[in-house]
């Protein structure tokens, strides 16, 4: 049977990132995995929705999961920063019976809906690497990307808290390396891959922000990669969409790694989106 | 017992042009902490190796260094679980000017506390005849982040702290609810304002750092985040930080979805002429390769269930005075 997710697909994919969301389409459908996207599933506050009151983010998350348990499935993230949101709360009402209790309370008056505590939430790279099968993926690679040196970077949401990551050893991960190795990439290792962004202060810091993002790229390009990778369109955005304000010389592409997965499947770089990329990964792909 | 290398940071101020690492052999025995090993080795092979210890059960704080790049207490860690490919990398802490070899200067780490009057500040006119006394309800409000050893190791790997010395950073953050969330102290509201304006609790990018190397309970970013909840909850909400969180809200209830074209106007403020002009060549590239967010909105279907939600949460709120959600009309 084909494996099936309920897909959290998350607001930037809808918006600003619709490029992130076409990849993901393209790349699951070629590896026959099969998405029902949960257009009826609410923002998932990013850690800032409920800042002045995280019971009314943990409630609204807690009907994401209801949905997702509603349709006997885990729920499938593309973006690391829904992943940590959704694992945040759901630790906080596992923790405590009697919140859960309160939650399912407002939960069940206002939609009818009651979260079971079921619901597993995954994030794409989890799901290839587990339940797809990196060597599964590699017989499926038409073209694989050769020359190509990519940085990955993992983004915070998905290495810290330790206890909500997805990946085995966050202090040291390997997995988004391991899958640009089974597509054919040579992977490059440099000291930004697991900092942060400084996306979500863009709007209250942006000096701070940019100089963030700005140590990344500059690290990453030192190392000699020709593009970095991102799993969380929140760190595309920072590094790619600002890069120009950040120093217009550095000209480093930025690609979700779904994208380069597209690109060994077989799809065209215009067909990924990649065409709308502030920063053109022409140049990078011609490598390939 | 295998033999390990111990890779370990070398400098003195004033004396070294530039650091170097220095390399000790070690077989380590069953059981050895990190503290154990260094003290082998500074009594065995080089007694000019500098580092803080002293109490060596995790209760000073001042054995906090890095391992393999990350901070810790070298007396609660196994030296086992470090090793990579037979070596352990030891550096000095992080955001800190190097004294010696793994001793920082710690004074930019007491000066941003003292910013924050880390003592209890109770209303002196309202004299108890004995102690003030606290219920174990109240108690628990600040019992985890009174675990806090001052061991700088969150403020050793805070990512903002790199790009930004100004920033108040996680322990003087954490100190701050400390102070805030006692019930006993009378200047909750002007702790709150103070940690509200720029280089505050606003700063912060929930990288989680902090909280990853804390040794203690303290968890810094979980501070953090309750402390702007109690910060916009007292209503002062004049900074991008609040601002963009109730915008964040807003567009949630509105649509169930973020509007990320309402969003960056709503942070800057609608009146702040140059903060949106600030965000509009971010726009304007976007525009320009087709990425700009759709100019109608994206509703979620079903969006009446969370707006119900929202609804419930804020009458909860104007029936018992803060238990529920407050939300932009509220301000």
């Amino acid at each position: 049977m084909a494996l099936q997710y309920a897909f959290y697909t998350g607001c930037v994919a809808k918006g600003a990132g619709r490029e992130l969301l076409t990849s993901t389409n393209l790349v699951c459908k070629k590896l026959g995995i099969e998405l029902f996207e949960m257009e009826d599933a609410a923002c998932c506050g990013a850690g800032v929705g409920g800042e002045d009151n995280v019971m009314v983010s943990d409630t609204i998350n807690a009907r994401t999961f209801a949905l997702a348990e509603e349709r006997g499935m885990d729920i499938m993230n593309i973006c690391v920063t829904c992943q940590g949101v959704h694992k945040k709360a759901q630790a906080r009402l596992a923790k405590e019976p009697e919140y859960m209790a309160r939650v399912n309370e407002v939960l069940k008056s206002e939609t009818g809906r009651v979260y079971k505590g079921q619901a597993k939430i995954r994030h794409f790279a989890k799901i290839l690497i587990e339940d797809y099968g990196l060597d599964k993926l590699k017989a499926q690679v038409v073209k694989p990307l050769g020359e190509l040196k990519a940085a990955a970077f993992y983004g915070c949401y998905s290495v810290r808290p330790h206890e909500y990551s997805d990946f085995k050893n966050p202090d040291d991960p390997d997995e988004m390396e391991r899958i640009l190795e089974a597509i054919g990439a040579k992977t490059v290792s440099y000291p930004g891959r697991l900092k942060c962004c400084g996306f979500p202060i863009i709007m209250m810091n942006k000096q701070n922000s940019l100089t963030m993002s700005g140590s990344v790229i500059r690290s990453a390009k030192e190392s000699g990669a020709d593009c970095l990778v991102t799993q969380c369109p929140l760190c595309h955005l920072n590094m790619d969409a600002y890069q120009p304000e950040i120093d217009d010389t550095l000209r480093m592409p930025v690609v979700h790694i779904q994208q380069l997965i597209g690109l060994a499947l077989g799809y065209t770089a215009e067909q990924l989106g990649m065409n709308t990329h502030i920063v053109s990964a022409s140049g990078a792909l011609a490598s390939i | 017992m295998s033999q390990v290398t111990f890779r370990i940071y070398r400098f003195e101020t004033g004396k070294d042009a530039s650091p170097r690492y220095q390399e000790y052999k070690l077989a380590l025995q069953e059981g050895d902490t990190l503290l154990n090993c260094l003290n082998t080795i500074r009594d065995t092979q080089d007694g000019t190796l500098a580092y803080r210890m002293s109490c060596g059960s995790a209760i000073c704080g001042s054995c906090a260094m890095r391992a393999n790049g990350h901070a810790l207490l070298a007396c609660k860690t196994q030296a086992s679980s470090l090793v990579k490919n037979g070596v352990i990398q030891l550096d000095p802490l992080g955001n800190f000017p190097v004294i010696r070899d793994l001793v920082v200067d710690l004074e930019p780490f007491w000066a941003s506390l003292r910013k924050v009057s880390p003592w209890l500040q109770p209303n002196l006119a309202d004299e108890p005849v004995r102690e003030r006394l606290q219920t174990p309800a109240q108690f628990h409000l600040i019992d985890d982040v009174t675990t806090c050893i001052l061991c700088a190791s969150c403020w050793s790997d805070c990512n903002v702290l790199e790009v930004d010395k100004k920033f108040l950073g996680p322990a003087t953050l954490a100190k701050a609810h400390r102070f805030i969330f006692d019930t006993r102290d009378a200047k909750g509201q002007e702790r709150m304002e103070r940690i509200a304006e720029p280089n505050g609790v606003w700063d912060c990018t929930h990288c989680g750092e902090c909280s990853t190397r804390c040794p203690t309970e303290t968890k810094p970013l979980a501070r953090i985040e309750e402390t702007r909840e109690a910060v916009m909850k007292a209503g002062i909400t004049n900074s991008p930080g609040a601002r963009h969180a109730l915008g964040f809200r807003e567009s949630m209830r509105w649509f169930g979805a973020l509007n990320e074209n309402y969003l960056p106007i709503r942070s800057m403020g609608f009146f702040n002429i140059p903060g949106i002009l600030g965000v509009m060549p971010v726009g304007i590239r976007m525009m320009l390769k087709r990425k700009a967010p759709p100019i109608l909105p994206h509703w979620i279907d079903k969006v009446g269930e969370v707006r119900r939600i929202f609804k419930r949460f804020h009458e909860l709120r104007k029936n018992n005075g803060g238990t529920g959600a407050k939300t932009d009309g509220d301000d």
